[in-house]
């Protein structure tokens, strides 16, 4: 098999073309899914015979969480790649990822307030999952901050690389620390989460969206990693040629 | 250091480096005393804050007590590379062709001995302040002591990423606090529950396996941070 193909992706002019290509072929199905699965999700799913209408919000509660930790284990990966193979275009994918990243926690996290507003009585509980998706947010600050204090790019990209590779070991941790925390304390049965067996009819929807909404963050990901490319080869000579 | 460095072992390496940092510290005291004094102010602002009533401070002695050691053991963090990149010396060790990671454990075992061990042995006198009785000291002492060994290795690491940065402080907080709560977790946890007369070997092993995962994989982070910093 002949792997040239891939190599080439490596460098930016290839890559920059690649992503710009790519774009449009996750960008519109994703929406098209969205608009599908959001109909789909707020008229056809009948409504919970204990949560009534307040579950629908699951369709962007649970992509959201999904996402914000696949994306945090992505940027980490694509960082050590980066980092290992010091490989520049790794650590493009990396710096495009934080924001997304970190928009999807924010948004998990405020959807899943407004969610536990009606259901639980409170806009925030001390749950193991809440208070797991508020430290993933502190790490992406953690890593964005990092990242904005150099003023040299390379060093930015492999010292944030370093912080995101410790939080990658750290996150399983993290996540088992809060769950015991709550668990060794008392037994909070705030198991009204969706726990009823999720129906037949609300699950394809659900799957749609999760579907859509990686796709649409591939779309991110690529506008992400162009802008990237553009600022990081801005005094290239295949970058002006492709402007003019 | 006049010994030809090639030929030494690296526990005699480690021991160098133990001697010269203590030697270093005995010659400044306030570097030692101020994060031990900034611990026992944290400490004082609890009851001011919240109550001077002993049995209520009693019951959240533990958090003040691992709130506290977090924060000093931050700030301490910070003064743990700087003087040596800022004089030279680290790029002397990233030279010296002896295994950066080691050295750095080295140089964080000691300030360790210097920011973290004093915190765990005031902690009866403020304890006591705080309405927790002396049969407890033994808990106390055995859970911070892992937990500063475990913050002074999380903080090594962050303090190696901001080293070459001005003003890393701020930027150490954001980064450093959000992995060091796993630390808060058990350790207030294992001493929250000692105090109740509960058995802690649950959440001290964690925290112990904790520290030993980190003492492994942490010098290489902080070699890693270090070349990074200092290029």
């Amino acid at each position: 098999m002949n792997w040239v193909w891939f190599h080439k992706l490596a460098s930016p002019p290839t890559a920059y073309a690649f992503a710009r290509a790519l774009r449009p072929w996750l960008f519109w199905p994703a929406a098209l899914m969205m608009i599908w699965a959001s109909y789909a999700g707020l008229f056809v799913v009948p409504p919970d015979y204990q949560q009534q209408d307040a579950f629908r919000i699951i369709f962007v509660h649970v992509p959201a969480a999904s996402l914000s930790l696949l994306v945090y284990s992505m940027m980490a990966i694509a960082a050590g790649i980066g980092l290992i193979w010091r490989m520049k275009l790794a650590h493009a994918v990396a710096a495009a990822c934080v924001l997304p990243g970190a928009v999807f926690t924010v948004l998990a996290l405020a959807t899943g307030a407004i969610w536990g507003k009606p259901m639980w009585g409170a806009w925030w509980a001390w749950d193991p999952r809440l208070t797991t998706e508020l430290i993933l947010l502190f790490m992406y600050l953690g890593y964005m901050a990092l990242r904005a204090s150099f003023d040299d790019i390379g060093r930015a990209d492999r010292a944030s690389a370093v912080l995101a590779l410790v939080g990658l070991v750290n996150i399983p941790i993290i996540k088992y620390s809060v769950v015991w925390w709550n668990s060794l304390h008392q037994g909070q049965t705030l198991s009204l989460f969706g726990k009823s067996a999720i129906d037949p009819s609300m699950v394809t929807p659900l799957l749609v969206m999760l579907l859509a909404f990686l796709m649409f963050f591939g779309a991110l990901l690529c506008d992400g990693l162009c802008a990237q490319i553009l600022r990081r080869e801005r005094n290239a000579q295949w970058l002006l040629k492709q402007v003019q | 250091m006049s010994v030809n460095s090639q030929s030494l072992s690296p526990f005699s390496l480690a021991a160098l480096i133990l001697r010269r940092d203590l030697h270093l510290a005995a010659r400044r005291w306030d570097q030692v005393l101020q994060p031990l004094v900034f611990f026992v102010v944290v400490i004082t602002l609890f009851p001011l804050a919240i109550s001077p009533e002993l049995s209520e401070l009693r019951r959240i002695a533990p958090g003040i007590l691992w709130v506290a050691a977090m924060l000093a053991s931050l700030l301490a963090a910070d003064a743990l590379f700087r003087p040596d990149v800022e004089d030279g010396v680290m790029e002397q060790w990233v030279l010296s062709g002896q295994p950066l990671a080691w050295l750095l454990l080295a140089k964080t075992a000691g300030h360790w001995l210097l920011t973290g061990l004093p915190l765990v042995l005031v902690t009866p006198l403020v304890a006591t302040g705080l309405g927790v009785s002396s049969e407890h000291w033994l808990l106390m002492f055995s859970t911070l002591a892992v937990g500063t060994a475990l913050l002074s290795v999380l903080g090594a690491i962050g303090a190696a990423l901001t080293v070459g940065l001005r003003r890393g402080n701020m930027l150490m907080a954001l980064m450093v606090l959000p992995l060091e709560m796993p630390v808060l977790i058990f350790g207030a946890r294992a001493m929250d529950m000692g105090l109740h007369g509960e058995a802690v070997t649950g959440p001290l092993s964690l925290l112990a396996a904790m520290l030993l995962l980190s003492l492994v994989l942490g010098p290489f982070a902080m070699a890693a941070a270090i070349r990074i910093s200092i290029e």
